[in-house]
């Protein structure tokens, strides 16, 4: 059949103190979308950094062989200069320029470094018109979508004449539907014999579109599946070397009275006066309770949260927060933690962490009085108190002080938990709490979340991964365009009703 | 049962002991980037002792050096704060010169009274530098106008004021001796001086200058309790943490800097003893350096604002009242400003149009030669107040040496991009 397009053959990457990657093999064949899964910190990212000259050719033992030669690339200009693109999680567009000038940045058509506008937009427009993105090569990056910045990336892949795709987690802050969309033109590339390889963290996905997985684990190569043999709990198995029977933990929830409600909450958009964003809702979470809220992208989830807790998006807000039927005041964000209402953000780095300060002050921020006295901090309690959440949690770290902008996503999501469960709230608001986490470090955020449910704290949970809401949570809310549009208990839910719910009201709404 | 099923949990023991030497090699390395900057300050005034022979660690010049640089210390003090929190304040030398400008003209021109008493000029002053932080403060905090630009404003604004006051290009003084003690005066002797060798006394009977060793005791006796102190303090806490269980820094190195410390705070007193005592401007340099030590590294307030330049919106998020934090953190720049002024005022003995112009280059330098990060987040108060030293001893030991004051900024300029390249280097390769 095809021939071997890339063959990555014993790859042994050594940190100063760490092996990341050892004997590391993998064989990409021509034409294929070839999956590579593992845990974070299995090595995936490591490897894709060997492969494109990151790491160049010398600071690594083992071979490349790409397109039957062996490679030494020296840097990225090296691997691209081949056909390699890699495009990172994290986009490398600059918001404040054009598609066309981040499309051809570094690249332009230019005589005498002059730039010939004309030829790059053109380009542009044919580059635009195979990833099926519909915009204007002159729209600044800043005004389309992720989904669209996405595309943009695969456009400028492809404008560097592209042999070997390399995507690192492209649907991590997806929606469903540009996720579909991303797969979709993956598979299209496919038929038009590109090779690509996909690092993902979504096993539907993989299940969708590849053809070969390899699994990665603890920098080895653990095994290499064909498609026949792909399904998830054969890859979950293999990715973290035990059998997780069960990927949620068991609960035995004992719910209580209402602790905590919202009345008829309304939320207008911040920059656009009269657009409405959160239409009169109304929620309730009981005592020892998880409720999920449930809905696509772009719903109003975030915007709830965020306006609930101290206002922190949004005017003109209105509505009623009570909790024990006590109404409370959450018009700032002290305030709101000082009632017991604590909110766990969805972007941990942007909003959740001090990433250039260490663990054990992450820990502790939004509860200095409860390791000070008189405003004077002690140490001593503040490091027992760090090191305790740490086992409590089972952050993964050389201590307390290791900076959390080293950590991995799932053990920086376990400090930004503790830093609120040391808070102590009543209610706890989380956002996506298992985005871009692995399947273990996620199964260790849902037992954590059990554990809180048992102690009596009422829960709410906000996540686009519909299976995760129906494994954990006791209740369901469906939102859709700023509106609660379907409640259920979780015992009675299923992924098609909640579409069922979110599908019925755009009907209504349209 | 049923939630502990999942990974099981390492065994406690097993990472304590794996985390043991970790702990202390990051310690040795963390301690060795703060020692670092100190080494190069001992290293320069080694050299400089060295080209000037022997003149800069002369007592009198000492106290010189002190009361020359105290005021760059005080407001790098303030400078602190306002870069870790992630922001810039240039208006810092304008302010200084303003109140500077405002003291002498309460104490020697307009007829106030009992309120032109220097005490009283003083505390109006500092208000009055709070209320400058404050006004500047609030576009920066409540209306987000970048404090670059806010400040830059402050600096044209209060030179301007303080021209204006000073009536053109003139000068106002003298100021009452009581204000200029300030600068230029000395903590009294309360427990008299101790004569180890009598002075000299030449044939007319008068006694030589310079010659015999009288010791200011009060200043021994501060200077050993404060060295006690100090030692005290660095063995409890010590002693604590072992008590509890942690890993403290290794003992070697914990009594190496003691020593090391003490040995130089020691010479350093002696020095000042055998000439007139402690410079009254380094007594109060000293309470504010221990006073923001401990703000910043014990006081909830000092970790938000450590918080706040690290992360924002995570801090606003945590519920911490950012605004008011920014606030608070330039109207303290304002006040130490206002010290600073008043310190160079009474240096001076008079007000003069230039007082100040172009300190805050000094300021921030000394700030960023200390280690802070320009991103915010990161600086500490004994890096800055070196940095400032490090400036100070360059300007002393180069006026000495008799280098041209046009190299000497050149040389400035080479040793803050020299200590700035260093730090991002040692970053990158940890």
């Amino acid at each position: 059949m095809a021939s071997t397009i890339l063959e990555m053959r014993d790859i042994t990457k050594t940190f100063p103190g760490v092996k990341a990657l050892s004997n590391v093999n993998l064989s990409v064949e021509e034409g294929e979308i070839h999956a590579v899964v593992g845990e974070n910190g299995a090595g995936k990212s490591t490897l894709m950094k060997v492969l494109s000259g990151v790491y160049p050719a010398g600071t690594y033992d083992g071979q490349i062989i790409f397109q039957g030669q062996e490679c030494q690339f020296k840097g990225i200009q090296d691997s691209e200069h081949r056909g390699i693109v890699i495009i990172h999680q994290e986009l490398a567009l600059v918001p404040m320029l054009s598609i066309a000038e981040n499309i051809f940045l570094g690249n332009e058509h230019a005589k005498y470094g002059v730039i010939d506008w004309d030829a790059n937009e053109n380009r542009t427009r044919a580059l635009l018109k195979k990833v099926g993105l519909r915009e204007d090569p002159k729209t600044l990056i800043t005004n389309i979508g992720v989904g669209k910045q996405q595309l943009v990336e695969i456009a400028k892949a492809l404008s560097k004449e592209v042999k070997l795709l390399i995507l690192d987690e492209p649907t991590a802050s997806l929606s469903e539907k540009d996720s579909q969309a991303l797969l979709d033109l993956l598979l299209e590339f496919k038929r038009q014999g590109m090779t690509s390889i996909l690092i993902s963290h979504k096993l539907n996905e993989i299940n969708r579109v590849a053809d070969k997985v390899t699994v990665i684990r603890d920098g080895r190569t653990i095994e290499t599946l064909a498609k026949q043999d792909i399904s998830e709990d054969r890859i979950i198995t293999s990715m973290v070397g035990r059998s997780l029977d069960d990927r949620y933990p068991p609960r035995d929830p004992h719910i209580g009275e209402v602790v905590f409600e919202v009345k008829n909450w309304s939320v207008y958009h911040p920059l656009h006066a009269d657009r409405q964003v959160i239409k009169g809702i109304d929620i309730n979470v009981r005592k020892g309770e998880v409720v999920g809220i449930a809905g696509l992208m772009g719903a109003g989830r975030t915007e709830f949260a965020m306006s609930l807790f101290g206002r922190s998006y949004g005017r003109r807000i209105s509505g009623e927060v009570l909790l024990n039927g006590q109404p409370i005041d959450v018009s700032s964000v002290s305030k709101t933690v000082e009632h017991g209402v604590a909110y766990v953000t969805e972007d941990r780095k942007t909003y959740g962490l001090n990433l250039i300060d260490h663990i054990k002050h992450n820990i502790t921020l939004a509860n200095l009085g409860g390791v000070s006295r008189h405003s004077v901090i002690d140490d001593l309690r503040e490091l027992a108190v760090a090191n305790d959440y740490r086992k409590k949690t089972n952050i993964r770290a050389s201590s307390v002080y290791q900076m959390t902008g080293n950590l991995s996503g799932g053990n920086q999501q376990k400090v930004v938990l503790s830093k609120w469960l040391f808070a102590d709230p009543q209610v706890l608001i989380l956002d996506e709490p298992t985005r871009g986490i692995d399947v273990g470090a996620k199964y260790e955020i849902y037992t954590i979340i059990a554990r809180l449910a048992a102690e009596g704290k009422a829960i709410v949970v906000i996540s686009s991964e519909m299976p995760e809401l129906l494994g954990i949570t006791d209740r369901i809310y469906v939102m859709n365009e700023g509106r609660i549009v379907g409640e259920m208990p979780a015992s009675d839910a299923s992924q098609e009703k909640i579409m069922r719910a979110i599908v019925r009201a755009e009907g209504k709404a349209a | 049962m049923s939630t502990e099923s999942a990974p099981a949990p390492k065994s406690n023991v097993a990472e304590d002991v794996q985390q043991g030497p970790r702990v202390a090699v990051s310690a040795l390395m963390t301690n060795l980037r703060e020692y670092g900057l100190i080494l190069a300050l001992i290293a320069i005034m080694v050299f400089f002792q060295f080209t000037t022979s022997g003149t800069l660690f002369k007592p009198v010049n000492l106290s010189n050096l002190i009361q020359q640089n105290s005021f760059i210390i005080v407001m790098a003090l303030g400078m602190l704060l306002v870069i870790v929190s992630g922001h810039i304040d240039l208006s810092v030398g304008s302010v200084a010169g303003f109140i500077g400008a405002l003291a002498a003209m309460m104490m020697v021109i307009w007829p106030l009274g009992p309120l032109s008493n220097p005490l009283v000029v003083s505390i109006i002053c500092l208000i009055m530098g709070g209320l400058i932080g404050a006004a500047q403060g609030y576009w920066i905090a409540y209306h987000r106008i970048p404090s670059f630009i806010v400040t830059l404003a402050g600096m044209l604004i209060f030179r301007g004021i303080c021209q204006a006051l000073l009536g053109g290009g003139s000068s106002v003084g003298p100021l009452p001796p009581e204000f200029k003690a300030l600068s230029s005066g000395f903590i009294p002797d309360v427990i008299g001086p101790l004569t180890l060798i009598p002075p000299t006394v030449n044939a007319a009977g008068k006694t030589i200058m310079g010659s015999g060793l009288t010791l200011h005791m009060t200043t021994i006796v501060l200077g050993v309790l404060a060295v006690l102190a100090y030692a005290y303090f660095g063995l409890s806490t010590r002693r604590k943490r072992e008590r509890h269980g942690y890993e403290a820094e290794p003992f070697v190195l914990f009594v190496a800097k003691t020593l090391v410390g003490s040995a130089l705070a020691l010479f350093l007193v002696y020095q000042f003893a055998s000439y007139r005592g402690l410079p009254v401007v380094l007594l109060v340099m000293g309470v504010l350096i221990s006073l923001f030590v401990f703000i910043t590294k014990r006081m909830t307030i000092g970790r938000r604002i450590y918080a706040m330049g690290g992360n924002v919106k995570a801090a606003q998020l945590s519920g911490i009242n950012t605004e008011r934090l920014t606030l608070l953190v330039f109207v303290n720049m304002g006040v130490l400003s206002a010290l600073g002024g008043l310190i160079i005022a009474a240096r001076l003995g008079q007000a003069v149009p230039a007082a100040g112009l172009g300190s805050e280059l000094d300021v921030i330098a000394a700030v960023f030669i200390g280690g802070a990060s320009a991103m915010g987040g990161v600086g500490q108060v004994i890096g800055a107040v070196v940095g400032g030293f490090i400036m100070g001893v360059m300007n002393n030991g180069m006026s000495i040496m008799g280098v041209n004051v046009d190299w000497q900024q050149v040389v400035k300029g080479l040793v803050l991009l020299g200590a700035v390249i260093f730090d991002v280097y040692n970053k990158n390769k940890a």
